[in-house]
C-alpha cells in the first residue's frame, strides 16, 4: 500500500484534519506521530491506526471522532456525514451580560450614584427566585456569583509541612542545622500534617423541570470550578455528562456555552436515579466521590424507579464525605419532599438546602467553605 | 530477542506470548512504539484488564528489573525518589563527635560524608534512573490517578529528562532511559501535559475467544470447554450492569477456583459456591441471583459449544 507510505509525509495533514474535527492535538503530538509512523511497518494500515491513535488521542471519548477522521483521511471508507445527520442543538442561554441594555435613564448619572443604585438592586435581587428573574436580573446575578469565595471542606493530607512547633521532628532540617553548631542538635525543626481541601463534585440536574434554575445553577457551579481546587462537575438528565473541562474556562459565557454543546439532554426528561448510578459506576465509587463533598442540584423529580434512586444515593453516601442536596423548590412555602425521587434520596443526604436565589447560593457557598464541615451528619450513620 | 528494541510489532506479540501474555494488536503496537521510541506508555482502562501485568511481562521479556511505584494520595519525593537515612546520619554524627573530629577543621569532611551516597536511600524513581545495567529497568508507575497533581508535575519533569537532581550530590542521569509504564484506572483525568509525553492506550476487556485463550495460557490444566464457558460467563456478567464487572484477573481467579474444586463444566451449583471469586459486592450477588443464575449458566454453556 504505497498510499500509506505517502501518508507518512502527510502526517501533519492528518493531525490538522483531527484538529478541524475538534480534537485537541498539539504540535508536539504531531512530531511524536511522525516519529511513530517512521517506526512502524508502513504497509500495514492497522499499525498506522494504532500508532496515530496512541500519539494523537489522549482520551477514550475522542476515539469515535478519531475513527471517523481516520477513515475519511486514510481510507475514504466512511462518507462524511451530511450536516443534517446531526441536528445542531439549539440551547438558549441568556448569559450575555446584558448590563448595558438594562441601564435605563440613570445611565448619564454620576458613577457614585450608579453604584448605589446597583447596590440596592442587589439587595432585592439576592432574595429573588431565579424563576422570576428577568434576563437583566439573571445577568446581574451571574456577575455577583463570580465573586463567591469557594473553599471546600478540609481533609488531612499525607504530606507534611514545616511548622515551628509540631508533632514530628523534621530530621532533615534538624540534622542539616546541627552541622552549624558542631553537630549539636540545638535547633529542632518540626513538621505537621498538612490539610488539603476535599474534592467537591457537583451533579447538576438539567432536566425539563429544572429549566428555570439550571442556567443559574450552572453559572454557580462554573464559579466554583474556577474558584476552587479539585472541583468536578457533571450534568444529570437522561444521561450523565462530565462538564468539568468545559466549565473550567475562566470566561463564564464561553464556559457555559461550551458546556451546553456537550450536554445533549438539556431540558429533556429525567432519569435521576440512573444518572447518579452511572456517576457511581464510572467515576464516583472508583475514586472521585471517595472522601469528597458531593453537591446534587436538583428538584428531585425522577421518572425512574425510586428504589433505584434510594440504592444509588446510598452507594454514593457510603463513599462520600458529605452529601448536600440543593433543591430550589424547598424555598416554596408549604414545600414537602413528596416527589418520589426526592423522598427516596433524602435518608442518604446530609444537608438539604435551598438554592432558588442568589442569597441561597451564597449560603451554599458558605456551607461548602465552612471548615467545620467535618463530621458526618448522624442521619447517615444508620446505613444498612 | 534482542534486549535493545524489538524490530516489529509481531516481535512484541511473540515475545509477550512467550511469557503468557496475549496482547491485542493495538496494545502490542503501542508497546512496540514505546520501546522503539523510548517513550513512556500510559495505559488506561477498567481494573483487572492486565495493565500492570503488561509491565511485568515486558520486564521479564527484556530480562530487566521491574521497579514498581504504587501511587497514593500524598505520595511525595521522599517516598518516590530518595530520602536521607537520618537515623544513620545521626549515628555517624555522634561517632564523629566522640572521636573529636567534629570540633576540628575536618568538619567539612564530616558534612561531606553525611551527605554521600552511603546515606542515600534510593526510592523507585531514582533506582530506575540511576541504573547502569543493560537492559534498563522497567519502571511501573501504578495507578497514577491516585496520586495528586504535584506528583504528576514532578513526574513530567523526570520523564522529559530522565534525570533527577539531589541537591547535595548533583544530578543522576539514566545512561539508557528506563521503560516507563504508567497505569490509571481513570478515577480522575491525568493531566494533559503528562499525557502528551506518553503514548496513550485504552485497554479494553478482551473478547470471549481471547479471554478463553488467556485463561488456557495461564492455566494449562484447564479443559478447553471450561475455559470457554468461564469466558462466556464472565462476558455475560460484564453486560449485566454490575457495580464491579469482573476483569480478566477475576475470571482467572474463578477458573482457578473451578479447577481446584474439580469441576469439568460450569454448573449452577459450582457457580453458586465460587461466585465470590468473580463478584465483590453483595449487591452484585443479589442482582445475579435475581436475574437468574441458572439462565446465565445455561447461556454460557450454549454460547461455548464443545470445541
Amino acid at each position: 500500500m504505497e498510499t500509506v507510505r505517502d501518508a507518512v509525509d502527510d502526517a501533519v495533514g492528518f493531525a490538522t484534519a483531527l484538529r478541524r474535527a475538534g480534537l485537541d492535538v498539539s504540535l508536539g503530538d504531531d512530531a511524536q506521530f511522525v516519529r511513530a509512523a517512521q517506526a512502524i511497518d508502513p504497509t500495514r494500515i492497522e499499525e498506522l491506526y494504532w500508532a496515530s491513535r496512541s500519539t494523537l488521542v489522549h482520551r477514550p471519548e475522542d476515539f469515535e471522532v478519531f475513527d471517523r477522521v481516520f477513515g475519511e483521511y486514510w481510507m475514504s471508507l466512511n462518507p462524511r456525514p451530511k450536516p443534517d445527520d446531526v441536528p445542531p442543538m439549539v440551547v438558549l442561554l441568556d448569559d450575555r451580560a446584558d448590563d448595558d441594555q438594562s441601564s435605563d435613564d440613570d445611565e448619564g448619572a454620576e458613577p457614585e450614584e450608579i453604584l448605589s443604585v446597583r447596590y440596592s438592586a442587589r439587595e432585592v435581587l439576592s432574595r429573588k427566585d431565579f424563576a422570576l428573574c428577568s434576563d437583566e436580573e439573571l445577568a446581574e446575578s451571574y456577575r455577583l456569583m463570580a465573586q463567591f469565595a469557594f473553599q471546600g471542606a478540609q481533609r488531612r493530607s499525607r504530606r507534611h509541612r514545616r511548622v515551628s512547633h509540631g508533632r514530628r521532628l523534621n530530621l532533615r532540617r534538624t540534622i542539616a542545622d546541627s552541622l552549624r553548631t558542631d553537630g549539636e542538635l540545638i535547633r529542632r525543626h518540626f513538621t505537621d500534617v498538612k490539610v488539603q481541601p476535599r474534592r467537591m463534585v457537583f451533579l447538576i440536574d438539567v432536566s425539563g423541570s429544572m429549566e428555570h434554575y439550571a442556567r443559574a445553577l450552572v453559572r454557580f457551579v462554573q464559579a466554583a470550578v474556577v474558584g476552587a481546587h479539585r472541583v468536578e462537575a457533571f450534568t444529570l438528565g437522561t444521561r450523565l455528562t462530565r462538564v468539568t473541562r468545559q466549565l473550567s474556562d475562566r470566561d463564564p459565557d464561553r464556559a457555559v456555552s461550551s458546556a451546553s454543546e456537550v450536554v445533549q439532554d438539556w431540558s429533556g426528561g429525567t432519569r435521576l436515579g440512573e444518572s447518579i448510578g452511572e456517576f457511581n459506576d464510572r467515576w464516583g465509587v472508583r475514586g472521585m466521590a471517595r472522601g469528597a463533598v458531593i453537591v446534587v442540584l436538583s428538584d428531585g423529580w425522577d421518572r425512574g424507579d425510586p428504589v433505584v434512586m434510594a440504592e444509588q444515593m446510598q452507594r454514593l453516601a457510603r463513599v462520600a464525605h458529605r452529601v448536600i442536596w440543593v433543591n430550589p423548590l424547598k424555598a416554596t412555602e408549604g414545600y414537602a419532599p413528596l416527589a418520589a425521587g426526592m423522598a427516596a434520596a433524602l435518608p442518604h443526604v446530609d444537608d438539604f438546602v435551598e438554592g432558588e436565589s442568589l442569597e441561597a447560593l451564597r449560603a451554599l457557598a458558605r456551607t461548602l467553605s465552612d471548615a467545620a464541615v467535618g463530621e458526618r451528619a448522624p442521619s447517615r450513620r444508620s446505613d444498612a | 530477542m534482542s534486549t535493545i528494541a524489538p524490530t516489529s510489532v509481531d516481535d512484541v506479540v511473540e515475545g509477550l506470548r512467550g511469557y503468557d501474555y496475549l496482547a491485542s494488536e493495538g496494545l502490542a503496537t503501542v508497546a512496540y512504539l514505546a520501546l522503539r521510541l523510548q517513550r513512556p506508555l500510559l495505559l488506561e482502562g477498567d481494573p483487572g484488564v492486565g495493565k500492570t501485568e503488561l509491565a511485568r511481562v515486558i520486564a521479564s521479556w527484556r530480562g530487566s528489573e521491574l521497579i514498581r511505584l504504587q501511587c497514593y494520595e500524598g505520595l511525595d519525593v521522599a517516598q518516590a525518589v530518595y530520602e536521607w537515612d537520618y537515623g544513620r546520619q545521626l549515628l555517624h554524627l555522634r561517632a564523629a563527635e566522640a572521636s573529636g573530629r567534629i570540633a576540628s577543621e575536618v568538619e567539612h569532611d564530616v558534612e561531606m560524608e553525611l551527605f554521600s551516597e552511603e546515606f542515600l536511600i534510593r526510592r523507585p524513581i531514582l533506582r530506575a534512573i540511576d541504573q547502569q545495567s543493560s537492559p534498563s529497568p522497567v519502571l511501573l508507575i501504578d495507578e497514577i490517578d491516585r496520586a495528586d497533581d504535584e506528583f504528576e508535575a514532578f513526574l513530567l519533569e523526570v520523564l522529559s529528562e530522565y534525570a533527577v537532581t539531589v541537591p547535595e550530590l548533583g544530578e543522576f542521569r539514566a545512561s539508557e532511559p528506563p521503560v516507563v509504564v504508567i497505569t490509571s484506572n481513570r478515577t480522575r483525568d491525568v493531566h494533559d501535559a503528562l499525557k502528551r509525553r506518553c503514548l496513550y492506550h485504552w485497554v479494553d476487556h478482551p473478547d470471549v475467544a481471547t479471554e478463553a485463550d488467556i485463561i488456557r495460557t495461564r492455566l494449562p490444566e484447564i479443559s478447553a470447554e471450561l475455559s470457554k464457558e468461564v469466558a462466556e460467563f464472565a462476558a455475560q456478567l460484564r453486560d449485566a450492569g454490575l457495580y464491579k464487572p469482573p476483569g480478566i484477573a477475576e475470571s482467572l481467579d474463578w477458573a482457578r477456583a473451578l479447577v481446584l474444586m474439580g469441576e469439568e463444566r460450569v454448573s449452577v451449583g459450582a457457580a453458586e459456591k465460587t461466585l465470590g471469586a468473580l463478584l465483590k459486592y453483595r449487591e452484585d450477588h443479589q442482582r445475579i441471583h435475581a436475574a437468574g443464575l441458572s439462565d446465565m449458566v445455561a447461556a454460557a454453556l450454549a454460547g461455548a459449544p464443545p470445541l
